[in-house]
């Protein structure tokens, strides 16, 4: 999700309608021990971290990894040109939302048929790589969103974390004054946004199958109170994930939704001090309920079973109890095994609601597959046009259904 | 050779033939493929299996009937009016203020430029700083002017955030158009701003009467470049609004990004961008029988 956080820029010129020409050249055909990953890891330190676990994998296996890396928002037509010109890498990382889209072209291969192993792994992770009830991807590590708070700014205020709406509501309203919001989300209208609204329309019942049925109004009530309470900015109908972690970092804001990517760039700095807690549910008792994200690596179908099984092979030994480990702890991310996740909890307390959230979490496309990113556009159109005023929730949710059902 | 030089029909197509070839190739099949595609259902499945089949006009229906095209039609409208008036009435006045020759001219001409110099990524993610209704440097400057006391939504409120998009894009466009227009000036003889004011004429009715007409093909040229590069707008806006919010920011190149990059759905991605290419085909006839009038009249 984080590597989502990129804005799409420039991807419609570059990919432009070449993607569509089939203009790619052939590539030549690879060394056999050569195994090819197609992946996001266009930062320098993230290529090598990546490289370092996939050398760790090879070397064993007397294989060699070759990274290709694009950014985020370009890896999917990446890989379809690629698909069109028979040259698609052995292994290719998606992001799990993408992964359906991918699934249906019938191009990637089962992991149960490769043999790639299956148990250990928490539900929702398994969900994430999933489509239709089969394994496509595995993802080593994943991500959630939780609640951060400024430790000092609560104690200042006599605040607790909130656990319930209620409560979020109150403490937002008591820390917000002196240039200082009580709390930060992103409510920009792209992935960022609806990754965020998520956690909010799930834990109130909402269903992205059915946006209509009058369960997720609340999350969109909830959102549209704690902005008419002045406890957050109006500009959150403008800010990214990042944008949201700069007005924590800054002190503007005393508590934020966001996610364990951001935590290099909080433990870099000594202004404030955050600590982690799990976003607030409707009522006492009830059940948070968050989406998993992060990146699933799959394997295109390709003329040689020797490649593909070298793929697998690679791909079982990232995903080895002591590699998730290292690879979550590298990233902070949590491994979606559930006992290398207890074992990172305990590691990492101060990332604890993470490691918990992540194997109760649930997958954005896990009921509506392929339909997923006409669900998210409409989802984002209720949030936006509820915050802005142009509708209620009620009329937005309905709005959306028809929109996210003329979406295909 | 001697064969070619006896049949200078042959010959004369063989110099036509590389830029023919570069037109078919690089203009007449990607456009003849969007066409097709936009009657085709084109998805991921078809990169892989290579078939895409013909859906007639199932494509064009879903995209004409969802009401977010007629807004982003709209929205295009508003942002290209809005943005070539701004950028043309500064940039005009810019080029007439700087071809009197004056101290520091040059070196104020090359700093104005800077904003076209800049990528437009660079300009639309500063802007958004800029803009910000919070912490922007925009709001601080109204309210320590006292002009403004809450601080204005730039980009948070649907009413003013198409408003804002088009504030930035004259920004951006401005120096290209005085850069052009001035040229233009440079070209227009002195001794007709002397004879003109030998007449008696006022500076205005020079500008009217002399300025404008000599000036017309540069214009043209101006106003229909700046309308090519404005209608298919998409960079700019991703990065200030990304469409938002609720959708007041959504042009038809946000609309074929999303249909094609987004949802995958590449039918009718191409139903919007032909939608583009139409637009802008009609307003390239109207250029070119602009510049033929202007030949026929000996210009």
């Amino acid at each position: 999700m984080h590597s989502r956080a990129a804005r799409p820029v420039l991807a419609a010129i570059t990919a432009g309608a070449t993607a569509a020409l089939g203009l790619t050249g052939c590539a030549a055909a690879p060394d056999p021990d050569t195994v090819t990953v197609l992946n996001s890891a266009t930062d320098t330190a993230e290529h090598t971290k990546n490289q370092r676990f996939f050398d760790r994998c090879a070397r064993l296996l007397g294989l060699r990894v070759e990274q290709l890396s694009v950014p985020a928002d370009q890896v999917s037509s990446k890989a379809l040109r690629m698909a069109s010109s028979h040259s698609l890498t052995d292994i290719l990382e998606l992001d799990g939302s993408e992964l359906p889209q991918f699934a249906r072209t019938g191009g990637l291969r089962r992991l149960s048929d490769l043999g790639v192993g299956a148990s250990g792994f928490s539900r929702s992770a398994t969900s994430l790589g999933s489509y239709r009830g089969d394994r496509y991807g595995v993802a080593r590590a994943a991500n959630s969103l939780a609640l951060y708070y400024n430790r000092d700014l609560l104690a200042k205020a006599g605040v607790t974390p909130p656990r319930t709406w209620d409560e979020l509501r109150a403490a937002a309203k008591k820390l917000t004054g002196g240039g200082t919001y009580g709390l930060a989300f992103s409510a920009s209208p792209d992935a960022d946004g609806v990754y965020q609204f998520l956690p909010f329309f799930w834990s109130a019942g909402g269903d992205e199958s059915r946006l209509d049925d009058g369960k997720g109004e609340a999350a969109l009530g909830l959102w549209k109170q704690l902005v008419a309470d002045r406890s957050v900015s109006k500009a959150v109908v403008n800010w990214n994930q990042q944008d949201v972690n700069d007005q924590f970092v800054a002190g503007r804001a005393a508590m934020m939704v966001n996610g364990p990517w951001q935590v290099p760039v909080l433990a870099a700095q000594k202004k404030v001090d955050w600590a982690v807690a799990k976003i607030p549910v409707p009522e006492t008792g009830g059940k948070a309920v968050s989406p998993i994200g992060g990146t699933v690596m799959t394997v295109p179908k390709s003329d040689d079973p020797d490649r593909e099984q070298n793929a697998a092979k690679i791909l079982d030994c990232l995903n080895t109890p002591k590699n998730q480990l290292d690879w979550g702890q590298a990233t902070n991310n949590v491994p979606t095994r559930t006992a290398a996740a207890r074992t990172y909890a305990e590691r990492n307390p101060k990332l604890a609601a993470f490691a918990e959230l992540v194997s109760t979490a649930r997958s954005r496309t896990a009921r509506v597959g392929t339909r997923w990113p006409a669900v998210g556009d409409a989802l984002s159109g209720a949030f936006q046009s509820v915050l802005t005023g142009r509708s209620s929730p009620e009329a937005a949710l309905q709005r959306a259904q028809r929109q996210a059902a003329a979406g295909k | 050779m001697s064969n070619l030089a006896r049949r200078p029909g042959l010959l004369r197509w063989l110099f036509v033939a590389p830029a023919l070839v570069y037109m078919a190739a690089f203009f007449g099949y990607p456009l003849i493929r969007n066409v097709l595609m936009s009657f085709q259902h084109y998805t991921p499945t078809t990169y892989f299996t290579g078939e895409a089949p013909f859906n007639g006009l199932a494509n064009w229906r879903a995209v004409l009937a969802d009401p977010l095209f007629t807004d982003a039609l709209w929205h295009t409208a508003l942002f290209t009016a809005g943005s070539l008036l701004g950028q043309f009435t500064i940039g005009l006045a810019l080029a007439v203020f700087f071809s009197r020759r004056f101290r520091l001219s040059g070196v104020v001409r090359a700093v104005l430029l800077l904003p076209w110099l800049v990528p437009m990524v660079v300009s639309a993610v500063v802007w958004r700083r800029i803009l910000d209704q919070e912490h922007g440097v925009l709001n601080a400057a109204l309210q320590a002017l006292g002009l403004s006391d809450g601080g204005v939504p730039w980009l948070s409120s649907p009413s003013v955030a198409l408003l804002s998009a088009v504030l930035v894009n004259i920004w951006i466009g401005v120096p290209f158009n005085m850069v052009i227009l001035y040229g233009g000036l440079q070209e227009i003889p002195r001794e007709l701003y002397e004879a003109a004011a030998l007449d008696g004429a006022s500076p205005w009715r020079a500008f009217r009467s002399v300025t404008l007409p000599l000036l017309r093909p540069v214009i043209t040229v101006v106003l229909v470049l700046g309308f090519m590069s404005t209608v298919k707008i998409l960079d700019l806006i991703l990065a200030l609004t990304a469409g938002g919010p609720a959708d007041a920011t959504q042009t038809l190149g946000t609309v074929t990004y999303q249909l094609s990059f987004l949802r995958l759905d590449f039918g009718q991605g191409a139903v919007v961008g032909n939608v583009l290419v139409l637009i802008s085909a009609v307003f390239a006839v109207l250029y070119l029988r602009a510049n033929r009038a202007d030949f026929g009249q000996g210009k």
